[in-house]
């Protein structure tokens, strides 16, 4: 499909401006002015329409297709939630209002916004308290191990070492090297848990904290924890949870009561918040009282008389991390879709999720690997090792789910699984929808034994095939003005 | 896989041709075949000193990154620039045309860490 | 009842046999009862027309009433309403990063459109695919000339946001850098005290256009004065003003930084927005961020993919450029679509409108007895007005006529409590320019 540069026809306009109203044109020196007009596109209203609903249409999404996109939740996004983050007093409302003088008053609402979701978040983790700041889960990842490094600095700690096990995000390695840290890796055991075996020899007097995705990558709640945090208290470490797997135990088990210091929480997973073809999601991060003194400035507080103000005044604050007070328009998603769920209704999501999981483990066992053959939480880990010694990789199969409708799992990851598929249903998909996934597998893996050269081609169906991503890497085009 | 003779290797799959006290170093075949299409080499600077075993290039596919450890300890006097417009070389030629570096060896008793041809068809066959 | 779950008792019956347990709360037992919550006190669950109703009421409780006057990186533009109806499309909003590209080409020509068009915007060569707003784009501008130039030391311009020098500081305390700040000297960038620190060590010098006070410069000399000494020059600017200014790539700018927001996205308390970056294509490698590019399909018809993907953290892990992994791509869209319906001929107009209607504003204001407009160069749409009261005062009384006035600069600059920053936006209309003026009389007269 041509882009929108190539429709362009000198003349057309997109948008009537309004007409100046002012006393005269003014004008800025030669010298401050650019050379030529920018070169964007001349095209009506209609033809950027007709484009982008267009283009809308080459994508999967959750509102068109099962999406079991595994560590990613891809739940349902309700729409009053989209009609919530609409509405003016909320949309309009310029950020700095309450940093003027008596600001507070201007903005009580969005305040008891912040203030209610930094509660609901603590009740749900059993942390003692929540920034809302980050915007997104990396860079609650990164706000927490910042807060890490603020905590052993106040106390004279010489702390050198991050542990992060092999299953973890990538994320979560990044983090800790731009944070000043250096990374030590821990790998899994057979059970699909941390070794603690390994653990044990890896912890020493420099270690400064542990990040742990709780339940983790593999799908599987780690019993240990309370052990694990132990073992990191013992030196006077951070035990930092990676909750991006919160869905799986709302109401089940809080981080907070099991030794994690931090966590951050994806609202954009677990509470429903739309992932917007990548972001903006949003990422709150929770402390224990012990790191409460590092959060970061402003953070929103009661008076006595009752109203919501902003307070600068922390000392010990690691500073600025984002320009305003998070992704205010997300949270608001977040709370609503909390306050409609309740803490019943939170229970149940949480539920729902698992069973799915389970449900999809106990259909699929048969034909694929299990990564690990134990009870999961929302997710299952298998590999399609067995229909790569036929020649079929997990990418093919993938590719063969896009031909039946369905977007494919997540492949490839964790790396501690070889021809990894990890799928996540989440609570909102039907019986009905994770039995025909079954069926299509069943039938990926029948084509598989009769005709692997068939995946070779896939998908079909689509817009486009396997595209040629090392050419894309070589012959760099990544702007159409320099193509 | 392609295994060259008279070359010298290390586990992290470089390859390594003496000569009149310079080193000439890749990656192997087998080092090129895991990694893929290549889509980009970081070459180290000209002139720079490297340690044996320590990091010195990067080669980047396109879903992988590789750290590149030089075999060998020296300066390195001549890099190969071909490999920065057309890096699939390296998958094509691996120990011809896609060497990566060559370096003046600053300690010659260096190359008895290193494993002979025979040594490292071994060590391909019992990583399996 | 919980209208986003599909599984009937039946349903929950017939699975729990199929995986050969009693009861959910058997799939649990990883989870022993010591790690049973001390607490959960959540409300209970309500109809979507009462929390619909609820959040009414608190959006009430919001002043939207008043006419902005405000700015300080943050602009009251219009949003035109295809904007919001095309990234109100399910298709674009609810699905997630194009992992898989047969299925997500939608998102991912976008995106490869919306780098397009802020390099076309910015005068360079190549952009990502967005960061998560404009005060983190800077500090990964940072961390992106250290690691091209291997120095340690940053020159930030006092004209720079305070906002996003807290950021960039907060950012890189642990990691030993050293940070020089010059103060601005009549509003502008001092170019006698960058140029005396300006060294060998110096990695980069960021730079504002229009600064923070609202005046424009041509940093030009001051980029080749960085270039002599191998540092870069990154340079954070606001979209608008770029239908009119000089582009940094026409300044001769490595990295180029920038809050999107105004790009037709809505205010939203904060966020969220949309940090965008652009730089010389020598760079492209070092840059963060997700970047589309185009290639083609086994078929040889034209594709797009995520591209050099070797610098993020899901391969590089610890060795990362940068620890992102989602942008804000729904925003990207958001902006790509805004400057497709402006166009070239209307985004230039619409920032003429911006200067004439601010430009009209500040002749109003300086009627008025003992203000000043302080400047000692053009502005775009922001200016610095010189009271002769506190500020903070001043803006608080017009908020009881009707008006957010303006920003106190005390807020982040010791000594100037009578300076506030006044914006006018394409909004603006002339009769409540005229009010604003004469409110602003009133309460000075007082």
């Amino acid at each position: 499909m041509p882009l929108i540069f190539e429709k362009s026809v000198p003349g057309r306009r997109g948008l009537k401006n309004p007409a100046s109203d002012a006393d005269a044109a003014a004008s800025i020196p030669q010298k401050y002015r650019r050379a030529k007009a920018c070169p964007l596109p001349e095209v009506t209203e209609l033809d950027i329409v007709r484009h982008f609903t267009a283009l809308s249409q080459k994508n999967f999404s959750v509102d068109t297709n099962f999406y079991p996109l595994g560590s990613c939740t891809m739940k349902y996004n309700p729409k009053f939630t989209e009609e919530a983050a609409r509405m003016p007093g909320f949309s309009g409302l310029h950020p700095l209002l309450p940093q003027l003088r008596q600001g507070e008053k201007l903005t009580q609402g969005a305040l008891e916004v912040l203030y209610e979701m930094e509660k609901f978040l603590c009740e749900i983790t059993g942390m003692d308290a929540f920034t809302m700041q980050p915007l997104a889960g990396a860079h609650g990842e990164l706000t927490g191990v910042m807060m890490m490094a603020a905590y052993h600095k106040a106390r004279g700690n010489k702390k050198k070492y991050v542990i992060v096990p092999d299953s973890a995000h990538g994320t979560n390695p990044a983090t800790v090297a731009i944070a000043g840290y250096e990374m030590v890796a821990v790998a899994s055991d057979e059970r699909g848990v941390m070794d603690i075996g390994e653990l044990s020899r890896k912890i020493n007097a420099e270690t400064a904290g542990l990040m742990l995705t709780c339940p983790d990558t593999h799908g599987i709640f780690n019993s240990d924890v309370d052990k694990i945090a132990g073992m990191i208290h013992a030196v006077d470490g951070i035990m930092y949870c990676d909750g991006a797997n919160l869905n799986a135990v709302l109401g089940r088990f809080r981080p907070g009561d099991a030794g994690f210091d931090v966590m951050h929480v994806n609202l954009h997973k677990t509470f429903a918040t739309p992932h917007g073809g990548g972001g903006p999601g949003a990422g709150p991060v929770g402390v224990k009282e012990k790191l409460v003194p590092y959060l970061p400035i402003s953070r929103v507080i009661k008076r006595s008389d009752g109203t919501l103000a902003l307070n600068y005044d922390y000392p010990e604050s690691i500073g600025y991390i984002a320009s305003f007070y998070g992704n205010f328009a997300i949270i608001l998603r977040a709370y609503a879709y909390i306050l409609l769920l309740g803490k019943e209704g939170l229970r149940e999501a949480a539920n729902q999720a698992v069973l799915n999981a389970n449900y999809l483990k106990e259909r699929l066992k048969e034909r694929f690997d299990l990564a690990y053959d134990r009870p999961c939480m929302h997710e299952v880990v298998f590999s399609a090792s067995r229909q790569a010694k036929r020649g079929v990789h997990a990418l093919d199969i993938a590719k063969f789910l896009i031909d039946k409708g369905i977007h494919p799992p997540t492949i490839y990851f964790p790396l501690t699984v070889k021809e990894a598929m990890m799928i996540e249903p989440t609570e909102t998909e039907s019986k009905e929808t994770l039995d025909l996934f079954v069926h299509v597998l069943f039938e990926a893996d029948d084509l598989s034994q009769r005709n692997p050269a068939y995946f070779k081609d896939l998908p079909q169906s689509t817009p486009i095939t396997r595209p040629d991503e090392a050419k894309a890497a070589r012959d760099i085009n990544t702007n159409y003005f320099k193509a | 896989m392609e295994v060259v003779d008279y070359y010298l290797y290390t586990k992290e799959h470089e390859w390594v041709s003496i000569e009149n006290n310079v080193a000439t170093v890749g990656v192997t075949d087998y080092a090129q075949e895991a990694l893929g299409d290549i889509t980009f080499v970081e070459l180290p600077a000209v002139d720079a000193e490297v340690e044996q075993f320590e990091e010195f290039a990067t080669l980047e596919s396109v879903k992988a990154a590789s750290d590149i450890f030089s075999p060998i300890s020296g300066k390195v006097i001549e890099v190969n620039t071909l490999l920065e417009s057309e890096p699939g070389i390296l998958n094509k030629s691996p120990y011809e045309r896609g060497w990566i570096a060559k370096i003046e060896i600053s300690d010659s008793d260096e190359a008895s860490n290193l494993m002979t041809a025979e040594e490292y068809r071994k060590f391909l066959e019992s990583a399996g | 009842m919980i209208p986003y779950i599909a599984n009937t008792p039946e349903d929950i019956k017939e699975m729990l046999r199929v995986i050969g347990v009693g009861r959910i709360d058997d799939l649990f037992r990883d989870i022993q009862p010591a790690y049973a919550p001390k607490a959960f006190n959540l409300p209970p669950g309500r109809s979507e027309l009462e929390v619909t109703a609820w959040i009414h009421r608190l959006a009430s409780k919001n002043a939207s009433h008043l006419i902005p006057f405000i700015g300080g990186g943050y602009y009251d533009h219009y949003v035109p309403a295809a904007v919001t109806a095309l990234v109100s499309r399910g298709e674009f909003y609810t699905a997630y990063t194009p992992y898989q590209p047969e299925c997500s080409q939608g998102t991912l020509q976008a995106l490869y459109e919306f780098q397009s068009a802020i390099c076309a915007l910015t005068g360079m060569e190549a952009a990502n695919a967005s960061l998560y707003d404009g005060g983190t784009a800077l500090y990964e501008a940072a961390m992106m000339a250290i690691r091209i130039t291997g120095r340690r030391k940053i020159i930030m311009d006092g004209g720079v946001s305070p906002i996003y020098r807290k950021i960039v500081k907060t950012y890189t305390s642990n990691l030993h850098f050293e940070f020089a700040e010059t103060p601005v000297v009549h509003g502008q960038s001092n170019r006698q005290e960058i140029y005396k620190i300006l060294d060998k060590d110096t990695a980069a010098v960021i730079l504002q256009n229009p600064n923070f006070f609202g005046a424009i410069d041509d940093h030009a000399d001051i980029i080749a004065k960085a270039h002599q000494t191998g540092a870069l020059a990154v340079e954070s600017v606001y979209p608008i003003s770029l239908g009119l200014l000089k582009t940094p790539g026409e300044m001769g700018a490595d990295i180029v930084t920038g809050e999107g927001q105004s790009l037709g996205l809505p205010l939203n308390f904060g966020g969220p927005y949309l940090g965008f970056m652009a730089a010389r294509r020598e760079f492209i490698r070092k840059m963060p961020g997700r970047i589309v590019g185009e290639t083609v399909d086994q078929k040889g018809r034209r594709a797009f993919v995520n591209t050099l993907q070797a610098r993020e953290q899901h391969i590089r892990r610890e060795k990362a450029a940068s620890n992102i992994c989602t942008n804000v791509s729904l925003c990207a869209l958001q902006a790509v679509i805004y400057m497709c319906l402006l166009g070239k001929e209307g985004f230039k107009e619409l920032a003429q409108l911006n200067l004439d209607k601010a430009e009209f504003a500040r002749r109003q204001i300086e009627q008025i007895e003992g203000v000043e407009v302080k400047r000692s160069s053009p502005t775009f749409n922001e200016f610095t007005v010189y009271l002769p009261q506190d500020a903070s005062e001043v803006v608080e009384k017009m908020i009881a006529k009707g008006f957010a006035a303006g920003f106190p600069l005390g807020r982040y600059y010791k000594g100037m409590e009578r300076y506030m920053i006044v914006a006018v936006t394409e909004k603006r209309t002339r009769q409540e320019i005229l009010d604003y003026a004469r409110c602003l009389r009133e309460v000075l007269c007082r």
